[in-house]
Parts: C-alpha cells; structure tokens; sequence
C-alpha cells in the first residue's frame, strides 16, 4: 500500500502487519526535539505530520544515513505529539501501552528495521532542518521520502505486533 | 608537523573506523545468513531482507551501515618493540577526528551533564582506548551504537549463584526486548572486579561468533526460545551468538556483565 504525507483518516484503516510505502515529508525527532517542541511549539504544521525517531548521518546538505532509533526513549513525550495532531510516528523497537491507547483512534506506528541507515538514505532527500543548534543527531531534520519500506507495528487499533 | 609514527596510528584507526562502519565482518553475515534461513515468521523474513539489502547499498555507495555510528572503543596490542606513550593516544584520537570528517561518523560524544557535543567524537576518556601487550602490533575497533549499549547490565552475585548466570543474561535480554535491534550478538564478562566485568564483556564481542562452547550455546539456545525474535516481531532468532571472557574474582563475590550488542555487530582488526 502507498501513502503519502501529510496523513489523514486512511491511517485508520491499517492493520498492524501492513506493509506500506510511505512518501513525502517527515520529520525526525529525538528526546531533545521533543523537549524544544514542549517548551516552545511546534516549528512546522503538526495536523496529519509524520515524526520520524531518527538521528541522521548529514554531509554536505545530503541524507548520508538515517536509519530509526529507539522509540522507547520518547514514551513519555509522545501524548502531546499526538494531541496536537501528528498522526504517524516511524520508529524502531516500538513503544508503551500509554502510546498504544493514545494512537487509539487517531494515528499509528510504523516500525522499519533497525540499523538500515543506507537502505533508509536511499529513499530520502534533504528539505531542511529545525532546532539546527541542538547538534546532528537531536536538529528536526525535514526529509522528503520516496517510497520508504514501513510495516505497521502498531494500528488505531490497539493492535501491537511488539506484545507478545 | 606529526611524526612518522604519529601519522601512521592516526592513518591505521581512520581507516580500520571506514572499514567497521561500511561492511559487516564475514562471521557475522554467516551469522545473519543462517538466521534467515532458519526463520518461519514472514515478517521477520522481511526484516532480514531489509538488513542484507541495507548492507548492500552501504558497501554501495560507501557509506554507514548504520546512522548510529556509535561512540568508537579501540584495542591496541603493543609487542615489546614499540614503545608505550601518550603519544599512542593522541594518535588514535586524531584517527577519530579524521574519520568523524571522512567516513562520516555522526558526533555521538556529548558532555554527560550539560550534553553539549564536542562535534567530533572526542571528549573526557573518548574514544575509549585500551592497550595492553601482545606479539603484534595491532589496532581494533569496535565502533558501539547507543542502543544496545543501553541495555546492557552488570549484577554483583553471590558465589553462590554460579548456577544461575545463564538466568540472568537471559533476564538482561528479556528486559531489553526489542530495544537493541536484535538479533543481537550477547557479550558476557564473569569474574575481575566491579569495573573490569564489564570490560570482559565488552572484549567478548571482538570474538568470532563463528564458534561458541557448550556454556556459550546452551546460554543462546535459551534466549532464542525467548522468542522476541528479529527487530522485536517474533521469531527463532533473539541472539546470533553468545560469547563469554571469564576473569578471576575474589573469593566472596561473583560480578556479571552482559554488553548486549545489535546485529550490526561492528569490528575491524588491523596490523601495523
């Protein structure tokens, strides 16, 4: 299945253990990113926005490697991503209960596989970047995707493929 | 103007950090091989695709395997003929610097308090640099990611406990789940004091995961019946390997440490 960002009502109809290619702009975000939006706002228009859990390798306004880091990390910063309207987040590892309740209804988890930052590289190009001065790995990089290889790990559903 | 020997360690660490950072040493893609091949789940399967196509284009277009390039840990063995010095790690330091630029590396060395990023992988005791003697000399690195380094534990046990070591490395991976990509390689230090089990541990994963003993096997074959499998989606394969490095320890005590590793299990050997 192809979707394209900014995501609306078709993230509902996923099922976890969907395969999907994903294109158009998302943004990465870390522990520090989610920090600055709490403090200050969102730097770009969250309503149907993709979070991407990723530190990027960037050389020379290029993409070098990006592959997703653990989502874990942000459990607790996640709910009001969310509530102001980001309605997919891409990520490795998957995340807690509370994200898999407030997903509930409104958005969804993609997992892509760990360590593939080539493979990831491969299918992005480089728009922009927020928060520049918190450093390589924690900036908002915005990164326009083509085709980008997702499974859905959990669905709007309360479906996870994580627990077990 | 650096000197010839100054030059030459900076020259061998850059070019051993390129050479861990884009391809995969062979026993691992063995490893990695016969795990997909054993493996039933579908979606698992995909996740391995993903990891073999994602080595392919990293030795491609000669780039990271993995954007987390980790914190850079070197191994350097001095026979009797070379002298130690500071100079040693000054060296291996600028090695780091250079290839933070060349390869490149994503600055991960940041101050632990006020997390500013030195933006170039150095800082206060990093890289990490170890050297002892040997009959060669040699320089190895093992670049190490954030996110099974996280995972990993020490447990000061009782004497009495020997028996339960495989329980509580199984536990460490239990509790860590999905969070270090596995399938993960399971490094497992026994023994020395507080600090120097988790420097076994550490030394462990530059073993070959080629072959392990019976305790190595036996501690693997009951974390894959764990079942967390691939990226944490179910499957047959949790861990690829368990290596062990055992060290003596006093008499009252029993200090266990488990350095989980990702499947991007990162290491280049070169002799100078």
């Amino acid at each position: 299945m192809r979707l394209t960002t900014p995501l609306g009502d078709e993230v509902l109809s996923l099922n976890a253990g969907d395969r999907v290619l994903l294109s158009g702009t998302v943004y990465t975000a870390r522990d520090e990113a989610h920090l600055r939006i709490l403090e200050e706002g969102f730097p770009f228009n969250p309503e149907g926005a993709v979070l991407y859990h990723c530190g990027p390798v960037i050389s020379d306004n290029e993409v070098v490697a990006a592959g997703p880091t653990t989502s874990a990390r942000m459990n607790k910063l996640t709910k009001p991503m969310l509530d102001a309207g980001v309605c997919g987040l891409i990520g490795k590892g998957g995340m807690s209960d509370e994200v898999v309740e407030a997903l509930r209804g409104r958005g969804v988890y993609f997992a892509f596989t760990g360590g593939c930052a080539a493979l990831a590289a491969s299918c992005m190009k480089l728009k922009g970047v927020h928060y520049a001065d918190l450093g390589m790995a924690e900036a908002v990089w915005e990164i326009e995707l083509s085709d980008m290889p997702l499974v859905v790990g959990i669905d709007s559903k309360g479906n996870n493929l994580f627990k077990r | 103007m650096p000197s010839p020997f100054f030059e030459k360690v900076a020259s061998a660490v850059e070019a051993a950090i390129h050479d861990a950072e884009t391809e995969l040493p062979a026993d691992v893609i063995s490893a990695l091989t016969r795990a997909y091949e054993i493996e039933t789940s579908a979606v698992a399967k995909g996740e391995y695709e993903n990891i073999f196509e994602n080595l392919r284009i990293a030795k491609e277009r000669d780039v990271p395997i993995c954007q987390d390039t980790g914190l850079i840990v070197i191994y350097i063995t001095l026979p009797p003929y070379v002298p130690y010095s500071a100079e040693l790690y000054e060296a291996a330091a600028e090695g780091v610097r250079r290839a933070t630029v060349s390869v490149p590396l994503r600055p991960n060395a940041v101050d632990p308090v006020s997390r500013h990023n030195s933006g170039n992988n150095c800082g206060e005791g990093m890289p990490s640099i170890h050297i002892s003697p040997g009959d060669k000399f040699t320089v190895t690195v093992l670049p190490k990611g954030a996110g099974s380094e996280n995972m990993s534990q020490i447990k000061m046990m009782l004497p009495s406990e020997v028996g339960s070591i495989a329980d509580f490395v199984c536990e460490v991976v239990r509790t860590a789940g999905s969070r270090p990509c596995p399938p993960m390689v399971v490094g497992v230090g026994i023994g020395g004091t507080f600090d120097s089990a988790p420097a076994l541990a550490k030394e462990a994963l530059l073993l070959s995961i080629d072959s392990m003993d019976e305790f190595e096997q036996s501690i693997c074959d009951k974390i894959n019946e764990l079942g967390i499998g691939a990226m944490g989606l179910g499957g047959k394969t949790t861990a690829l390997a368990v290596k062990v490095k055992r060290g003596a320890c006093h008499t009252a005590s029993l200090p266990v440490a488990v350095n989980i590793q990702c499947w991007c299990c990162r290491r280049r050997r070169v002799e100078l």
